[in-house]
């Protein structure tokens, strides 16, 4: 049964931080969190946040916000589950 | 005159003897004798009340004015014995069970505060208000609510309420009525009157309250509160039963029969009548077992033909320990029978000798149990009884479908006694068989073997959904509950909690007051780790049920009657607040604190901010003014205990809110002011402890104003004899006085004075508390008015003849000289002080080392100037090294290590070489403790003087100490091993490398020794030697050492090769080792792997130079069949990419990953958790890209288990790397509805 060893606490503090998966992930889960993961980022770190602005011809808090707002459905709406089933 | 006496005695016992068969032959449970072997549980069964009566009512009559003296002389033998009987048997548990095992079972140990616990019920589940609608049409009504809780309350409380005044009528009455007997006494004898009416209105008071009682109750509430009044109440029952106990034991016939032949019949029908309805209200009003109704229809509570219920506080874990303690008298230690003794012993010149006239056997209850027909055993399939431990030993005994078990306890049966009845499963409903199951799990959680336990947590945790709430903690919470619970059991029992919360998620709503009624006795354990425990699972708790259902399950309790729910509650609510944020809860809060309704709901709420701030520390400092404003109010409330929890719950904020916030306290500061002015006794301890920690936070000029105004209280309080109050004012001086306003002379003009005449007695070292107390404020004054102030005062401590006192001072002057220093001491004081530390030194009794770390501190601190007193020191120091106690002889060693430094710094060098060599010559001491001290010093020496000055030279001292490295001291072995080490680090060419090698065969076995510090010890050892002897001779004996087969001791070689390469370079050992591979035999090859592993962890970056050399021989270990191999390599692998990060060793490490991979799929828990180290290590040195190139091929996988390894290697570098593997997502095409591509990370400028 134990099947990854004695730390099998590692499965609590996994489930503890989003972004994390399992199994049962599915892909729109999975690709939502990393599109966040990207915002996220360019949002964090300066010089990317620089550089997407000057790609985009935007100043870099209109880059900031518009990162925010594509956080909160970066990928459209989930697919159907009923379809899944 | 003695015949007579023995005559009459006799003739008595007859007597007695018919009388107590009259008795018994009435058919009246009350009338049990006391004498007979059978007896019962004082506690529960309350026996026959009548013999109370009767002894205690016609004593003075029958006292006869011929046999007088002789009787009131047997009465005092027989008082005499009874007394100590009664106190054997208050504490016959430890009688029996002291030395058997210290208080296993909760119930025992806790106190009476505690055990309150238990009267506190399970009620029953509520309605999960906040559920989704659509679940909550199934009858909600018919559930309890939090209306329905709040009823409760408000009902307990009137209950109280009612009580208390019959209570207090009824003493009315009492008073008026026995001083109505008084007017009466001149026609009536005054004891007999006394003795009848006194407890019949006692009676009365208590039958009429219970019936009230059941009156005010709701009628599904099986429960009695224990208020206050309820505790009187008990008080009365209490001393009843108590001289019940010493008159029915005394066996004083005579006052029967005259008893019997002089009083009149209405005296006897009276207490008759009255008896049976006491004993039956008391059995009303027995808290069984806090069930709710529903449990207690699933649970088989009655014992067959027996009218006693089975849950009963006491009785379990008396008869357990009986039936432990009859298995541990066993048949080697039990009493002979006559018979025995007629065969052992010859039958002439032998008489049996007749038992004393005023013998009486001790019966404990505990043994007088084992005489007793057990009731528990009637179920048949089980008997514990009559089981032989010695035969016994190792079979456990088997529950159908479980299994062996380690253990099964009497008072297991109440709970899983419905797994024994052998029913089949096929035969019943769905919620039995699930119950059932849960039961299973329960068993072999609670008394299972380590693996058993860990699989049935396992899959109760699993399963816990599908199980639900309800039978869960159906079948947890009360075993929680159970009397004969211990640690262990709570242990695993609060352990499945807490996992089984994690699942249940808001499933727990319903259960949750019933959760907390059994975890927050927790919150008050005095053992730390259940405290610890227990706020664990409130806070999941909170979690999982949220905030409204907390509120709502734990308002009721906020003004429940009992102190200890509220106490408790407040502890939990505390628990919500740092689980769910101070901010949510504070709304709530305010309400509370400020509720009109009871004074108790606002002691409560302001309790909870006093414990929030305990716990949550620094972290209130956010929302500091809040809190505060809550609690202002309180210090003017018209409840003395509202102001006093409020004073202390600033106190608390204060404390945590140190040194900043000062500007919140603003409001309070007056009122807090104007209450130190006002109030006498603990209102004003409350009142000036919140002062004094608030103090410290104010900025100095302030500081020093308020400290002026609070210290003319405070030292009028010095002389206060109670203890809270001088332990508030000592901790309040303290805080003055480290506050940076309050200047020096002040203190020392005006409170030093005052300070020493109160608090520097011998009293006060008495208590430990206040020792410490005393001491802490000591030090924090000397700290504003130096070192030769404080010291000069107590300094003639040093030579009080009280050790503790001395004590006292030796640890103060320890501390502030620690802190400050010598400097300042004058030459005259200096001399009085080294007078008395010798003093002190020489007169220790006690076990402890605080005199010689005084003695030390104080000695070190002086340096140069302690040169006059080292010759006197030294001489006192051998001659006590001589002396015949083991004790002082220690003492003169350990001293020798402290004062080393100091005597090489006053150039005494000659008398450093004498110490040492006496010292050398004690090394033959038996004493290990001695030994090891002594050996302490020789090091202590060593390091002072270096190895070529010492004395005795090295190459005679290493010789001494080889034998003595044998020894199997800890001590010993670890002062042994330093001095081994030392002299191998900096001396090894003194002594011939054939010793050396001597040396190192002892130190093998000292790999093994317990202590972590004496392995290491050996283990640098190791690697002086080889570095002093080259390596290798020492690796030719440990590479042999790898052959042999103790597992223990392998491994212990194979990190003395790491040792010895990481101390002689990795190229000296590498190609021994890496040859020795070649041997074909598994525990050579894997103590190579193991080897390398920890060699490799020791070089670190060193380790590049070697990757591409051990690389074929890993890929070999990593083909191997063996897993060990492969786990090993595994190992390996990880502490070498470890070392390797940024060293250009990419390709190694991505050639080594590619054989580590197909790993992934193993299942041993050890092979793959060293596999997946491993791969987390080598993501270090390749970076997240690589690494995630692999995961995809698995992410997705069809097969379910496939896909758990993969997500579980992507969580692992998810978490070490989230925003570096931005870059690394694959690229994913757009779906009819969905966008997935990041456009952002195709822009090229």
């Amino acid at each position: 049964m134990d099947k990854f060893g004695m730390n099998n606490q590692t499965d609590h503090m996994f489930a503890k931080y989003v972004g994390t998966g399992n199994p049962d992930t599915t892909k729109h889960e999975w690709l939502v969190n990393q599109m966040r993961d990207t915002y996220a980022y360019i949002i964090g770190n300066s010089s990317l946040n620089t550089y997407v602005a000057i790609s985009e011809g935007e100043s870099r808090a209109r880059v900031k916000f518009n990162c925010l707002e594509k956080m909160l459905f970066p990928a459209g709406p989930p697919p159907d589950s009923n379809i899944e089933d | 005159m003695s015949e007579d006496f023995s005559s009459s005695i006799l003739k008595e016992k007859k007597k007695r003897e018919e009388l107590q068969k009259k008795l018994s032959s009435q058919n009246n449970p009350n009338l049990i004798s006391l004498t007979g072997g059978v007896a019962f549980d004082q506690d529960i069964y309350d026996t026959s009340d009548r013999f109370s009566d009767y002894v205690s009512a016609l004593e003075p009559e029958n006292i006869s004015t011929l046999k007088s003296s002789n009787k009131s002389n047997t009465l005092n033998i027989q008082q005499l014995i009874d007394e100590a009987r009664l106190e054997g048997e208050s504490d016959a548990h430890d009688a029996f069970n002291s030395d058997l095992s210290r208080n296993a079972t909760i119930a025992q140990r806790e106190s009476e505060y505690h055990a309150r616990r238990r009267n506190r019920l399970l009620s029953p589940e509520r309605v999960d208000a906040f559920k989704t609608p659509s679940h909550t049409d199934n009858s909600s009504d018919s559930q309890y609510s939090y209306a329905d809780a709040m009823r409760q309350t408000q009902l307990d409380r009137k209950e109280s309420e009612l009580r208390r005044e019959i209570l207090s009528k009824a003493s009315k009455e009492r008073e008026s009525t026995s001083s109505g007997t008084q007017d009466q006494k001149i026609s009536k004898s005054k004891k007999k009157r006394r003795w009848d009416i006194a407890p019949s209105v006692a009676t009365d008071s208590a039958l009429e309250i219970s019936s009230d009682t059941t009156d005010v109750k709701s009628s599904k509430d099986p429960y009695i509160s224990s208020s206050d009044l309820d505790s009187d109440s008990t008080k009365v029952d209490a001393k009843i039963i108590k001289k019940k106990n010493r008159w029915d034991q005394t066996p004083v016939a005579p006052a029967f029969e005259t008893s019997v032949e002089v009083t009149p019949n209405v005296l006897r029908d009276a207490s008759a009548s009255e008896t049976p309805r006491r004993s039956r209200s008391r059995w009303d009003e027995t808290p069984l077992i806090s069930h709710g109704e529903n449990m207690l229809a699933e649970t088989p509570v009655g014992n067959i033909g027996m009218a006693t219920p089975l849950i009963s506080h006491s009785a379990v874990p008396d008869i357990d320990s009986a039936i432990y303690s009859e298995q541990d008298v066993g048949p080697r230690n039990k009493y002979m029978t006559d018979e025995e003794l007629d065969q052992l012993l010859p039958s002439e010149g032998y008489i049996v000798l007749e038992e004393p006239t005023g013998y009486a056997p001790i019966r404990t209850p505990a043994r007088k149990l084992l005489a007793t027909p057990t009731p528990m055993v009637g179920t048949d399939g089980f008997s514990l009884q009559e089981e032989d431990r010695h035969q016994d030993y190792g079979i456990p005994k088997e529950i159908p479908g479980i299994g062996p078990l380690p253990f099964f306890k009497q008072s297991d049966i109440q709970f899983f006694g419905k797994l024994l009845d052998g029913q089949e499963e096929e035969n019943l409903e769905s919620e039995e068989v699930k119950d059932r199951n849960v039961k299973k799990l329960l068993l072999k959680i609670k008394n299972g073997a380590p693996q058993m336990r860990k699989q049935a947590l396992r899959e109760i945790t699993e399963n816990a959904r599908t199980y639900g709430a309800g039978p869960l903690f159906n079948n947890i919470l009360p075993l929680l509950m159970a009397p004969s619970l211990d640690d262990q059991e709570r242990h695993v029992l609060v352990k499945v909690i807490d996992r089984v919360l994690y699942r249940l998620g808001d499933l727990v709503r319903p259960f949750t007051h019933k959760i907390l009624v059994v975890i927050e006795p927790l919150l008050i354990d005095e053992d730390y780790y259940a405290r610890v425990e227990g706020r664990e699972i409130i806070s999941n708790l909170s979690k999982a049920a949220g905030l409204a259902t907390m509120i709502a399950t734990m308002r009721p309790d906020i003004d429940h009657v009992d102190e200890y729910v509220r106490n408790t509650t407040a502890r939990a609510f505390s628990v919500v607040a740092s689980a769910l944020g101070i901010p949510s809860l504070l709304p709530f809060l305010k309400a509370v604190c400020k509720s009109k309704k009871s004074w108790q709901a606002r002691h409560t709420g302001i309790k909870i901010i006093q414990q929030i701030a305990i716990l949550l520390g620094c972290a209130i400092l956010p929302h500091l003014r809040h809190l505060v404003e809550c609690v202002a109010h309180g210090l003017e409330d018209e409840q003395q205990k509202v102001r006093t929890i409020t004073a202390l719950s600033l106190a608390a904020l204060a404390e945590a809110a140190a040194p900043y916030g000062i500007e919140s306290f603003d409001s309070v500061l007056k009122p807090l002011w104007i209450g130190i002015t006002m109030y006498r006794g603990k209102g004003l301890a409350a009142f000036l402890k919140a002062i004094g920690f608030i103090i410290p936070l104010m900025d100095s000029e302030y500081a020093n104003y308020y400290t002026r105004e609070v210290m003319i209280i405070l030292i009028r309080e010095f002389q206060s004899p109670d203890e809270e109050m001088k332990k508030i004012v000592l901790k309040v001086v303290k805080q003055c006085a480290a506050t940076n306003g309050v200047p020096a002379d002040y203190i020392r003009d005006e409170i030093l004075p005052e300070f020493f005449k109160y608090f520097w007695i011998r009293r006060m070292a008495l208590d430990k508390r206040n020792y410490t107390q005393v001491v802490e404020t000591t030090v924090e004054l000397a700290n504003k008015v130096g070192v030769s102030s404080i010291v000069s005062k107590i300094v003639n401590g040093l030579k009080d003849e009280s050790e503790i006192f001395r004590k006292m001072v030796m640890e103060t002057l320890d501390s502030v000289i620690t802190n400050l220093g010598t400097d300042d001491i004058d030459p005259r004081l200096e001399e009085q002080l080294m007078d008395g530390v010798l003093y002190a030194f020489q007169e220790q009794q006690g076990e402890d080392s605080l005199i010689l770390n005084g003695f030390g501190t104080i000695i070190n601190s002086l340096g140069v100037r302690a040169q006059p007193y080292l010759q006197q020191i030294t001489s006192a120091l051998l001659w006590r090294l001589n002396n015949q106690n083991a004790r002082t002889r220690q003492q003169a060693a350990d001293l020798v290590s402290k004062i080393a430094v100091v005597m090489k710094t006053c150039g005494e060098f000659q008398l450093l070489a004498n110490i040492g060599v006496t010292l050398y010559e004690y090394l033959g001491e038996e004493y290990p403790e001695v030994l090891g001290s002594i050996l302490a010093g020789l090091k202590a020496i060593v390091n002072v003087i270096g190895m070529t000055e010492m004395n005795p030279p090295i190459k005679d001292l290493l010789p001494r100490l080889t034998p003595i490295l044998k020894n199997r001291h800890e001590k010993v072995q670890e002062n042994c091993i330093d001095l081994v080490g030392r002299i191998a680090d900096r001396g090894a060419e003194y002594v011939s490398a054939r010793e050396w090698m001597r040396i190192c065969f002892e130190l093998l076995e000292l790999l093994k020794a317990h202590k972590k510090a004496i392995r290491r010890a050996a283990v640098n050892t190791f690697g002086y030697i080889a570095k002093a002897i080259g390596p290798q001779d020492v690796l030719a004996t440990l590479l042999n050492n790898l052959k042999v087969q103790e597992r223990q001791n392998r491994v212990c070689t194979t990190v003395a090769i790491a040792i010895v390469a990481e101390s002689c370079a990795p190229y000296t050992v590498l190609p021994a080792l890496m040859n020795e591979y070649r041997v074909p035999e598994l525990n050579v090859q894997n103590g190579v792997l193991k080897s390398l592993s920890f060699l490799f962890e020791y070089i670190g970056d060193m380790g590049k130079d070697y990757i591409n050399a051990v690389t074929p021989l890993l890929e070999d270990a990593l083909i191997e069949r063996d897993l060990v191999h492969r786990q090993q390599a595994a190992y390996t692998i990880k502490h070498m990419a470890l070392g390797v990060i940024g060293a250009g060793c990419e390709v190694q490490t991505l050639h080594l990953m590619n054989y580590l991979f197909p790993n992934i799929l193993e299942t041993s828990p050890h092979l793959i958790s060293a596999v997946l180290e491993a791969i987390d290590a080598c993501r270090m040195v390749l970076g997240p890209g690589i690494l995630l190139n692999y995961c995809l091929q698995g992410l997705f996988h069809p097969a379910r288990r496939i896909r758990e390894v993969y997500w579980r290697i992507y969580n692992m570098m998810y978490l070490a790397c989230q925003d570096s593997m931005v870059a690394f997502y694959p690229k994913v095409e757009d779906e009819d509805r969905n966008t997935y591509l990041r456009c952002e990370l195709d822009y090229i400028l």
